[in-house]
């Protein structure tokens, strides 16, 4: 079973303080990490390589320091990572996102001697939040999808082609699909507990070499990659209106409860 | 090729921009901001963050085609088992504005087997067309499908807009549908207006976990396509002497992408009370201590006709069902009340859901982050407050009911 995952780089929230005056994030100095969906999609293609056999790389677009995410990847077991690294991809929405990392999977695809079988992403980067990025690349690619996934249920290495059951957390429940590989999922947090890097895997991290790929490796017309080539443009950026300076009760519960439910009674 | 630049006469090196960018790529010298091009992504962040206009993006512009024949605006109208989603109807609220102000009119698209007797629904809410394909292949949801169905409607009728709900099913479904149209598409929309000298949509997003709002626009492709969050806007109201067209188109069941099966459906919630379409959301955290003190949080939820969500803490611990949990792993929500109750507010669950309309924390620690977001309060201990809130709003309801009568 050959599978790629696909990463990205985000600023840890965890580290992110907030300014009381302003109410505002403080982003300076956080470390950035591998965004936290991702560390799922990781881990459920080290387990199904550690079951079936294969190979798991891992793929990420972004500035020369998001290598760091793919040395990260591969402390946690995924055999290699492929650096996707161009100013021309600088400002890619999430329609040339998606076709970038879909070509590199072609690409992938081409100069391997066995294809890849399933590709799977975390549901949504925690910077962005789209959730597009993923059935983006199963759109450009024409392969099938499954979004949300919270667990494979029984994967059929012996049939042709190869099949996967899933179960695709709904608002109300879940689903379960049946998807003919290759195929591509995005993974939730319940799929799994993702390990913590080996002693062997931070060695192995720290002497593999990651290839680079520009877009002359890919070959994507500039105009439909980039700040230029992407369909949406950000046109303005601002904070939301502050909230605070509520209204906090402290003391005797029988009087603050009554004190709030005077407040908010006509709220429901 | 685009790029950024600092221009250096506005340029006043206060710094501000230097603390938001997220890669780190900016950097002062000789008292002026530099932005390291290696590093930059293009996101614009720095852009929102300066007071001096000082940045300005480079933007290569390309010009797709003749858009003028772009006419409508149409709203996705999700259903699973024969029942439209109720965020549809809200929808059908924001598409009616847009439609007005572009002198246009509303369609909803409506996918299913033996749905057709639905269209009129979508019609007393607000619709003008409703383009219905029904077929036995679309019952259920599959992305694959649906996109083969939309795609060809959109192909054939070419509307301006397209807007679905933020929902599980329409976040996946759209984003495959925009990147096979080649058009623009933002997710998870707060807002949407319409620019009237431009004539296009302006699209309003939180991102970042909600700490910065984005306006996002698509001028050179059609249709322009959004997502959109529950309880952005009320439902339309239903009006059954509306009238509408229903337009029926076929789908090609030899197209039909075989790859995927859909196998089952199960349904699984502790409350009855959906999360993302929750009017009002009461949400337990560490603070509760045990799984079965997770009934004085379900006991006011009832009181309320609210939906039970916890913070990652209490799914942690085996307390509640993933499924319940708010935050950056777990869900976003926007309720027009959410009550947190032992949730000391670590900014993960934060950023799942600051962008409630009214917050309501009770918490024992008076500096809990949760009180600086809450627009009311409680320092207390959760196990004396809780019961009180529960019995005291019941006593309140109760008695608004009663004098209603």
């Amino acid at each position: 079973m050959n599978i790629v995952v696909c990463i990205k780089q985000v600023p840890d929230t965890t580290d992110v303080k907030i300014d009381s005056e302003t109410n505002t994030l403080i982003r300076e100095g956080v470390e950035a990490v591998i965004n936290p969906f991702d560390m799922y999609a990781i881990e459920e293609g080290v387990r199904i390589r550690e079951r079936f056999g294969g190979k798991v790389t891992a793929i990420t677009m972004g500035p020369p320091q998001a290598q760091d995410v793919l040395k990260e990847a591969i402390s946690m077991g995924v055999d290699e990572g492929i650096h996707l690294c161009d100013k021309v991809f600088a400002g890619s929405d999430t329609w040339s996102t998606s076709l970038i990392l879909a070509k590199a999977l072609e690409k992938i695809c081409d100069s391997s001697t066995s294809a890849t079988d399933l590709v799977i992403c975390g549901k949504q980067a925690s910077d962005g939040d789209t959730a597009q990025v993923g059935p983006g690349i199963a759109s450009h690619l024409n392969l099938p999808q499954a979004t949300y996934v919270r667990r494979i249920d029984t994967v059929h290495m012996d049939t042709c082609p190869r099949i996967i059951v899933v179960e695709r957390l709904l608002e109300e429940g879940y689903e379960l699909l049946e998807l003919q590989l290759p195929a591509l999922i995005t993974v939730v947090k319940e799929i799994n507990e993702p390990r913590l890097p080996s002693l062997r895997g931070k060695m192995r991290a720290r002497t593999a070499k990651i290839p680079v790929w520009t877009n002359s490796d890919l070959g994507i017309d500039e105009d439909q990659i980039g700040l230029g080539g992407s369909p949406t443009q950000v046109v303005k950026i601002f904070t939301p209106p502050q909230k605070g300076g509520g209204q906090i009760f402290k003391g005797d519960p029988e009087e603050v409860v009554s004190r709030l439910v005077e407040e908010i009674k006509d709220l429901f | 090729m685009s790029s950024i630049k600092i221009i250096n006469e506005k340029c006043t090196g206060c710094g501000l921009c230097l603390g938001v960018c997220p890669p780190g790529a900016i950097t002062l010298a000789d008292r002026k901001a530099v932005i390291d091009l290696d590093k930059c992504t293009l996101c614009g962040v720095c852009i929102g963050s300066c007071k001096f206009n000082a940045i300005k993006i480079l933007r290569q512009a390309i010009i797709k085609e003749d858009l003028s024949g772009y006419k409508g605006v149409w709203v996705f109208a999700e259903q699973r088992q024969g029942v439209i989603a109720g965020v549809v109807f809200e929808l059908l609220t924001k598409a009616k504005q847009l439609a007005d102000s572009l002198g246009t009119y509303v369609g909803a698209v409506l996918l299913g087997s033996k749905i057709e007797d639905k269209a009129d629904q979508l019609i007393h809410r607000g619709a003008d067309k409703v383009f219905v394909v029904d077929c036995a292949v679309l019952e259920n949801y599959i992305a694959e499908n649906y996109t083969l169905a939309i795609v060809g409607l959109v192909n054939k009728y070419k509307p301006q807009i397209i807007l679905a709900g933020a929902t599980t099913t329409g976040r996946s479904l759209v984003s495959r549908i925009a990147v096979n149209l080649y058009t623009g598409l933002t997710a998870d929309c707060t807002g949407l207006d319409i620019d009237k000298d431009r004539k296009i949509l302006v699209q309003t997003r939180p991102a970042f976990g909600g700490n910065i709002m984005a306006q996002i626009i698509s001028p050179n492709f059609r249709p322009q396509m959004a997502t959109v969050r529950h309880k952005v806007m009320p439902e339309a109201e239903e009006d059954l002497s509306r009238s509408g067209e229903i337009i029926k188109e076929l789908f090609d069941e030899n197209k039909q992408d075989k790859r995927l099966k859909f196998l089952d459906f199960v349904k699984e919630a502790i409350s009855t009370v959906n999360l993302a379409e929750a009017d009002i959301i009461v949400s337990g955290g560490r603070g509760l201590q045990a799984a079965e003190n997770f009934k004085l949080v379900e006991d006011l939820a009832q009181v309320l006709g609210a939906a039970v969500g916890s913070s990652r803490a209490c799914v942690d611990s085996g307390w509640i069902p993933y499924s319940h949990q708010v935050g950056q792993t777990g869900r976003t929500v926007c309720p027009k009340v959410y009550i947190a109750c032992g949730i000391s507010g670590q900014i993960q669950h934060l950023v799942g859901m600051q962008s409630s309309k009214v917050i309501i924390a009770i918490n024992k620690d008076p500096d809990a982050p949760i009180f600086r977001i809450a627009n009311y309060g409680i320092v207390g201990d959760v196990f004396k407050v809780l019961p009180l809130l529960t019995k005291k709003l019941k006593e309140a309801l109760r008695s608004r009911n009663t004098a209603n009568v």
